[in-house]
């Protein structure tokens, strides 16, 4: 299958005030295949949120794409002209921030703020707005729809305004969703609620999805492959049920073990110390020779500080980034 | 739930606690909303109660009170066998250091122009203890017990990881020596691993310094692991309450087994460390 998008040796870096540059993104690769869930896992300070600004063009001024393609459709994103650009995003690539109280703008009823993006990409009648904006409501919200149109967003819940992003998001039929921490600020029964409408969604609309999160537990179930991020590097990127039950890299391993035990058999583990990372994610701004993980890491080799680890086959489609499995 | 215990034995007993906030609508329309109702439980001494709930169940709201925050509508707080709801504003104010908070976001609670220092000295300050050599000693002896090493006691809040924020935040609520620390979401802003980091460190602080914890969660993964009761709030009460193990493992609230159908399966079984 050829993938939908194809990212590769993506170089972003943050330049300071005082001209201090730091490297986000080192080196990445990776393909979302159509109709595919790539959840991307990291902590803060991996670069996950400048991979989704870096691939809709839409960095700060101060970061810059050094090098890389990322070739979306046939087309790489990195050298598309603004017109493409304008095209594309909303258009065949849908991006749904964090904090849905700040997407959305305040004064402007719900109905409006979809339209609007239907307008931008579609010539329609003015009735046919309002029928297909009451429709993509009526995919996101169980009911209520004409009242919810109506609506400023402060009259709505947290999880409604992500639906309407949602909305927003799928108006103008893309091919990929790229979604940065679209349940971070909500609440467990709301993070369910969200997630499963994404279920829906992507089935009904054949959708490939890059979610991006900090949380191993929303791709549990959830993401067809994982890509784990650490230090604007990939760590280890395989199927979800393998990354997440088999960790194969130091880091995912040790991630995945500091969380609290599920609910079943906890009793032994009952107020003791969880398994923790020791230190802190590296600063990004004084370059690494070797494995960016080595001062953290177990498992850690004198080759680990010599020189970066490349990807390594594990298994088929499982790729992890360490000395361990060969160099 | 039976108020059968001595009073003497436990630290905090509260009492059928309720709390009213009326608003004025627009057109003078009178909105009431009953944000706690007939909220009773108690914590012993070096123990963890963990309070679970979704976002709106009032914990937050219970949180304030017991800090002294907000006056509830009616009912008691007990607190070392003193009912501090009965004391008027002025005596409050040697009840509060004894019960400290720290909230979800360190970046919002902190002023981020303050060095570590001072943010962990203020509240010395503000109580009008110590003199300010003497403050500077409890200040670094406190950043050195939470972690931080005594080289950032200079740097600005802002310059600080979240992780490292969180802990700045529990030394300032350490400062006044107080007997229960209210945990208002305090992990939940945290990144998985930095989250573990900080429960650790709450474990050591309350074995050292026998610290009661009121841990305030809507992770119920985590208030399982951390504490010793559990209560589920919902709507303003507190629908089911009990040792952890027995409300994780046979939850008798229907509110209860929902939210815990809810945590999101943990990924993958746990490999055995060596």
């Amino acid at each position: 299958m050829t993938p939908l998008l194809q990212v590769q040796d993506l170089h972003v870096a943050y330049i300071s005030r005082a001209g201090q540059k730091s490297s986000a993104l080192a080196g990445l690769s990776f393909e979302v295949l159509p109709g595919e869930t790539l959840g991307v896992l990291g902590e803060s300070g991996s670069g996950k949120s400048t991979l989704a600004a870096a691939l809709l063009r839409l960095l700060p001024g101060n970061g810059i794409i050094e090098k890389g393609i990322a070739l979306f459709e046939g087309q790489d994103l990195l050298q598309a002209e603004p017109r493409t650009l304008q095209r594309l995003r909303g258009g065949r690539i849908a991006v749904i921030f964090q904090e849905p109280s700040l997407a959305l703008h305040p004064t402007i009823r719900i109905g409006e703020q979809i339209r609007d993006v239907l307008a931008a990409h579609e010539s329609l009648s003015r009735r046919a707005l309002r029928q297909k904006t009451l429709r993509l409501l009526a995919d996101v919200f169980p009911a209520d729809t004409a009242r919810i149109a109506e609506s400023y967003s402060h009259q709505l819940s947290g999880g409604q305004q992500q639906r309407v992003l949602i909305a927003q998001a799928i108006a103008c039929g893309p091919s990929l969703v790229v979604a940065d921490e679209p349940t971070a600020s909500l609440d467990p029964s709301t993070q369910q609620e969200i997630l499963t409408l994404f279920r829906k969604l992507r089935e009904k609309f054949h959708l490939s999805l890059l979610l991006i999160t900090h949380n191993p537990a929303v791709l549990a179930g959830f993401a067809d492959r994982i890509l784990v991020m650490y230090a604007g590097k990939v760590a280890e990127i395989g199927p979800a049920e393998k990354v997440l039950a088999s960790p194969q890299h130091p880091y995912t391993r040790a991630l995945l073990q500091s969380m609290p035990g599920r609910v079943e058999g906890h009793a032994n583990h009952h107020k003791s110390k969880l398994a923790v990372i020791p230190g802190e994610t590296p600063s990004l701004e004084v370059p690494a020779k070797g494995c960016r993980f080595e001062p953290r890491c177990a498992d850690r080799m004198e080759l680990c500080t010599k020189r970066e680890p490349a990807a390594v086959d594990v298994s088929e489609s499982h790729a992890v980034s360490c000395f361990k499995y060969g160099e | 739930m039976g108020l059968s215990h001595k009073n003497t034995e436990r630290l905090l007993i509260v009492e059928n606690l309720e709390k009213l906030y009326a608003s004025r609508g627009m057109l003078g329309a009178k909105k009431e909303v009953l944000a706690l109702q007939g909220v009773s439980f108690s914590i012993c001494p070096k123990s963890t109660l963990a309070l679970v709930g979704e976002s709106g169940s009032g914990k937050s709201t219970l949180a304030f009170c017991l800090a002294c925050l907000e006056r509830p509508t009616s009912g008691r707080i007990i607190f070392q066998g003193e009912e501090i709801t009965a004391l008027d504003d002025n005596q409050q104010r040697s009840v509060r250091p004894q019960i400290q908070l720290v909230f979800q976001d360190p970046a919002r609670s902190l002023n981020p122009r303050f060095s570590a220092l001072e943010l962990v000295g203020e509240p010395l300050v503000v109580q009008g203890r110590l003199n300010k050599r003497k403050r500077e000693e409890r200040a670094r002896a406190l950043l050195t017990q939470v972690g931080l090493p005594q080289e950032k006691a200079l740097q600005r809040a802002e310059e600080f990881s979240g992780g490292q924020r969180q802990r700045l935040a529990i030394a300032r609520a350490l400062a006044l020596e107080p007997k229960l620390l209210i945990l208002d979401e305090a992990l939940s802003a945290l990144d998985c691993s930095v989250q573990a980091q900080i429960a650790n460190l709450l474990l050591e602080l309350q074995s050292s310094l026998g610290l009661t914890y009121l841990f305030i969660t809507h992770d119920f993964a985590m208030a399982g692991h951390l504490a010793d009761e559990i209560a589920v709030m919902e709507r303003g009460r507190v629908v089911e309450l009990g040792a952890a193990d027995r409300v994780l493992c046979e939850p008798e609230h229907e509110i209860t087994r929902r939210l815990i159908n809810r945590i999101p399966q943990r990924p993958g079984k746990r490999k055995s460390t060596a």
